[in-house]
């Protein structure tokens, strides 16, 4: 192996020995410095995957997490120099972590943690003039396709996740409910909010997001949920400063 | 569905999504407050690697901010100090209640 290499497998495991031959500065051993490093590597991913999954750390407990996280940093060190992305592969390891089987939310929770931090820090977009809408002819408004912001996320879920986030992070909130959720993460302002979906509206945000027509979308929602109703998904749309263009096809 | 009743479906939607969005548009305007926030509850959540997710030591820390409503930063009330002295937000960093290093 390559001295950086073995520089490299050894920075992640304490098991290894120290590198041979490390000299610091002066020409000295640098061994215990080699520990030092070693052990602020660790720490440090280990505390970037507590500051991105509060609430998995909070079901689980500090400890559980602090071993979850420890084994999950060896299996997958960070690929990108910047903090805030590490950890996208984290939800899926959760569900292959066979004492944490049992706890089959954890992963969709542990997704929808990571959504909110990708939307924080996704790129930045002005709102729709909302006088659109109202200019649009009513009969033309099937053909209006919507562009969603680049800070919304959607989730969907068989677990009541957006129950069990706020549960876990929210004082006084209601015990989550038995049922599945879906989750639109929207970025108002600054700070990112996830908003439980109703039934059909997953469907129809994710044949907008394809680039499919308010009409076509409105089928799509239908055929989950015939009576779905699009003002209260469409209310919160802009009021959460979710779209962000909204233009007309020419007539069929 | 028929594309009529889809047509007016989509309409009405508009109409009353419009209508529920100019009476929520005029939300509160928000400010940094600083030193009123309990520990490890300020606002700002960029996350790891960022300095400020949640990492506030103490409660009330002088140098953590919240985002509160506008206008309500000076005046909203904490518990006085170990002293017996106000404690007050303020919408600059503080240097009262730091952590101990």
């Amino acid at each position: 192996m390559s001295r950086q290499g073995t520089f490299r497998s050894a920075i992640l495991d304490p098991a290894q020995p120290v590198p041979p031959a490390l000299l610091d500065g002066q020409g000295g051993p640098a061994g215990r410095r080699f520990s030092v490093y070693r052990n602020n590597v660790t720490a440090s991913l280990i505390e970037a995957l507590e500051q991105t999954f509060p609430v998995i750390r909070k079901l689980i407990g500090p400890q559980a997490f602090a071993s979850v996280a420890g084994a999950y940093l060896r299996a997958h060190p960070p690929d990108s120099p910047v903090l805030s992305r590490y950890g996208a592969g984290f939800p899926d390891y959760l569900g292959q972590c066979e004492p944490l089987a049992h706890l089959g939310y954890l992963p969709d929770t542990a997704r929808l943690e990571r959504a909110l931090v990708d939307s924080y820090h996704a790129a930045d977009a002005a709102p729709v003039d909302p006088s659109i809408f109202a200019q649009t002819p009513p009969e033309d408004l099937p053909r209006l396709r919507l562009r969603l912001a680049p800070a919304t996320r959607l989730l969907r879920s068989p677990w009541p996740i957006h129950g069990i986030w706020r549960f876990n992070t929210e004082e006084g909130a209601p015990q989550p409910p038995h049922q599945a959720q879906d989750v639109l993460v929207t970025r108002p302002d600054f700070d990112p909010l996830p908003r439980p979906l109703p039934t059909g509206g997953a469907e129809f945000l994710t044949a907008i997001a394809t680039g499919l027509a308010l009409g076509e979308a409105m089928d799509r929602a239908a055929e989950t949920a015939p009576a779905f109703d699009l003002s209260p998904l469409l209310g919160l749309l802009l009021q959460d400063n979710a779209i962000t263009d909204a233009t007309l096809d020419e007539a069929p | 569905m028929s594309n009529t009743i889809k047509t007016m479906a989509i309409a009405t939607a508009v109409t009353a999504a419009m209508a529920s969005h100019a009476t929520t548009a005029t939300a509160q305007e928000k400010v940094k407050c600083y030193g009123v926030s309990l520990a490890g509850q300020n606002d700002c959540k960029a996350g790891a690697g960022t300095t400020c997710a949640g990492t506030s030591k103490v409660d009330y820390q002088g140098n953590a901010w919240t985002l509160v409503d506008k206008g309500t930063c000076t005046t909203m009330e904490l518990p006085e100090m170990a002293d017996g002295t106000e404690r007050m937000g303020s919408l600059e960093e503080l240097d009262r209640d730091l952590p101990q290093s």
